[in-house]
């Protein structure tokens, strides 16, 4: 690494860090109630303050839902960039692929037809609630890895794998349509409210499946660096490289399929944010290395997504859906990118 | 001892369950510190041949065999340390530098998270120096010109340390000036660091006369093969085009209309 990029990659981190600290910062002050800062502080240290409804507002709302922002933010833009350079395609992302489509219609099988648990039939062994919603979520974002791993060595063009990724998510939407007429009123209301994409779902008690399966993915895709760049040269050179093209692509789209299932089992399908935040943490590094820019996409993902939490809980509005903000970021940005291709460097 | 040759060798491509084999009973070759040219017409085979040659298919029938031992035992990894390719295929790699493209070269030989020691780094600026493109090192590969980028690609393959070095087309998408300085490159590198290089190619010209040896894909699919200047003087390349009335002129050593 040359003088001038590692001095980009250390400033990139720092500045990441310190936007980190000031979005949490905020969204723990800011919300349907404002609270104070030194407040907010010594509730956090652990000393409550004289307000009972502040302290419950900060440790079981506000915090498990910052540290849920944080943890999507950073899996689904850890899954846009391995589905970016798996397929060689930089529009590529989880909910453009129809990964998040595919989640949800797992999601929509088990709370529309199945009345929120799986196994029913079996007797004593039902799988129920949040857990139930992750297992159809993993079958649901697995089958469409599947479908898209075998069109990727049949169809050899990127923007006709995007037009299958589209096409499955219609598809997954119509079978959604179909569930709705035998869904009960319930079932209904429960799927339409996940659709709408919120952070604040996952309680103290879900949060540790929830964070450690984040973890682990994240970690998983940590220690794919070797392989993703060499593939950054593509499959001959890659395979000329001693790397098992076929093998890593696998293990790719099943890290991939992990993280985006758990965010949207517990966080509805959120858009937008895989397909950005990779763009953005190249443009700030201007590289493609994989070593500089997994930490900083994980960074940028959990920041965009506090950004994003901010704008929804915060201020004297309503919730404002999480699904309503992400477009209004991400599509100028794309749009940048597409119209400046020419200029940036990654797509010459 | 060759150090890359081929027993009985036939390769084509599978469509389906259909087989086609395009060229058959391959006896071929390679040693260190030669440099060959594979010459045919499009079509003929150039690319399948080549693609077997790197493993990146599989040969219809027959051996390869690295320093004599059948390819199939080797491992991957033992592989990439023995072959490098330098393709024409597309890559992504724009907003990489120079250092960080070839220092790729050095996957075979990292550890799990592929980092470089100063060791591989000392390889690596000898390898973007061998090129002559110590200049742009820090440059990014977006920025360079076709020409240059085929010399990067070059010091990627010699980061990778093997003895042998396959390319494919590597002077099809260069202008004339910098076809030549290609091969010109190439010969110094087989012979002076005594690797065996391997190139296809379908522009036959004067630059030719640098090899050392030519294999070429005839009309009937034959596989001539022989030191360049007796194949020029030969009928070979005469065998190459199916219309008799292109002949080749081995003083110019280009191919030109037959008169009358």
């Amino acid at each position: 690494m040359s003088n001038l990029s590692s001095h980009r990659f250390s400033a990139t981190v720092i500045v990441l860090i310190a936007l980190f600290v000031l979005l949490v910062g905020a969204c723990l002050m800011f919300g349907s109630v404002d609270i104070d800062a030194s407040s907010v502080m010594s509730i956090v240290m652990g000393n409550d303050s004289d307000n009972e409804a502040w302290n419950i507002i900060v440790r079981d709302t506000r915090i498990p839902m910052i540290l849920t922002a944080a943890l999507a933010g950073a899996a689904l833009a850890i899954s846009g960039l391995l589905l970016q350079t798996t397929f060689n395609n930089p529009l590529a992302g989880p909910s453009i692929l129809g990964v998040s489509t595919g989640a949800g219609l797992g999601v929509a099988v088990v709370m529309l037809a199945m009345g929120g648990t799986i196994g029913k039939m079996m007797g004593d062994v039902a799988i129920g609630g949040y857990i139930a919603t992750l297992v159809g979520a993993f079958i649901g974002a697995g089958a469409v890895m599947l479908v898209l791993i075998v069109f990727s060595s049949i169809v050899k063009s990127s923007t006709m794998l995007l037009i299958i990724g589209m096409l499955v998510s219609y598809l997954a939407s119509s079978v959604v349509q179909l569930l709705n007429s035998v869904a009960t009123e319930e079932g209904i209301h429960s799927y339409v409210a996940w659709g709408f994409g919120n952070f604040s779902g996952v309680t103290g008690a879900q949060m540790p499946l929830y964070a450690s399966l984040i973890i682990v993915g994240l970690l998983l895709s940590v220690m794919m660096v070797k392989p993703l760049n060499a593939l950054l040269l593509g499959t001959r050179y890659a395979e000329n490289l001693g790397i098992n093209t076929h093998r890593t692509r696998i293990a790719l789209l099943m890290v991939t399929g992990l993280l985006t299932a758990v965010v949207t089992a517990y966080c509805g399908p959120i858009g937008f944010l895989g397909l950005v935040v990779p763009h953005i943490s190249r443009l700030m590094l201007s590289t493609s290395n994989h070593s500089r820019l997994i930490p900083v996409t994980i960074l940028a993902g959990a920041d965009i997504a506090l950004f994003c939490t901010l704008l929804s809980v915060g201020g004297d509005h309503g919730v404002i859906p999480i699904n309503a903000i992400t477009p209004i970021i991400g599509v100028p940005i794309i749009l940048y990118i597409i119209l400046n291709r020419r200029k940036i460097q990654y797509f010459n | 001892m060759a150090i890359f040759e081929t027993q009985n060798l036939a390769v084509g491509y599978t469509h389906g369950k259909q087989t086609t084999t395009l060229l058959s009973g391959l006896n071929l070759s390679l040693e260190s510190g030669q440099l060959v040219a594979l010459l045919g017409q499009n079509g003929a085979g150039k690319s399948t041949l080549i693609r077997a040659l790197t493993f990146a298919t599989k040969p219809v029938e027959g051996k390869i065999l690295l320093h004599g031992v059948d390819f199939d035992t080797i491992t991957r990894s033992e592989r990439a340390r023995l072959l490098s390719l330098v393709s024409t295929e597309r890559i992504q790699a724009g907003a990489l530098t120079v250092t960080e493209l070839v220092g790729l070269g050095r996957q075979p030989y990292t550890g799990f998270l592929g980092r470089l020691s100063d060791a591989d780094r000392d390889i690596v600026a000898d390898s973007i120096s061998s090129v002559g493109m110590s200049h742009k090192a820090d440059s990014f590969v977006a920025n360079l010109s076709d020409g240059e980028r085929q010399k990067v690609m070059i010091a990627r393959a010699l980061a990778q340390h093997t003895p042998i070095i396959v390319l494919d087309e590597p002077t099809a998408f260069l202008d004339a000036a910098s076809r030549i300085e290609t091969m010109q490159l190439l010969a110094s590198l087989a012979h002076e660091q005594n690797k065996a290089i391997l190139l296809s190619t379908h522009d036959i010209s004067r630059s030719l006369m640098l090899t050392d040896q030519l294999w070429v894909i005839a009309r009937d699919r034959q596989v001539l093969t022989g030191p360049t200047s007796e194949m020029v003087a030969s009928d070979a390349m005469n065998r190459v085009f199916a219309n008799s009335s292109i002949i080749f002129n081995s003083t110019h050593c280009d191919y030109e209309a037959s008169e009358g």
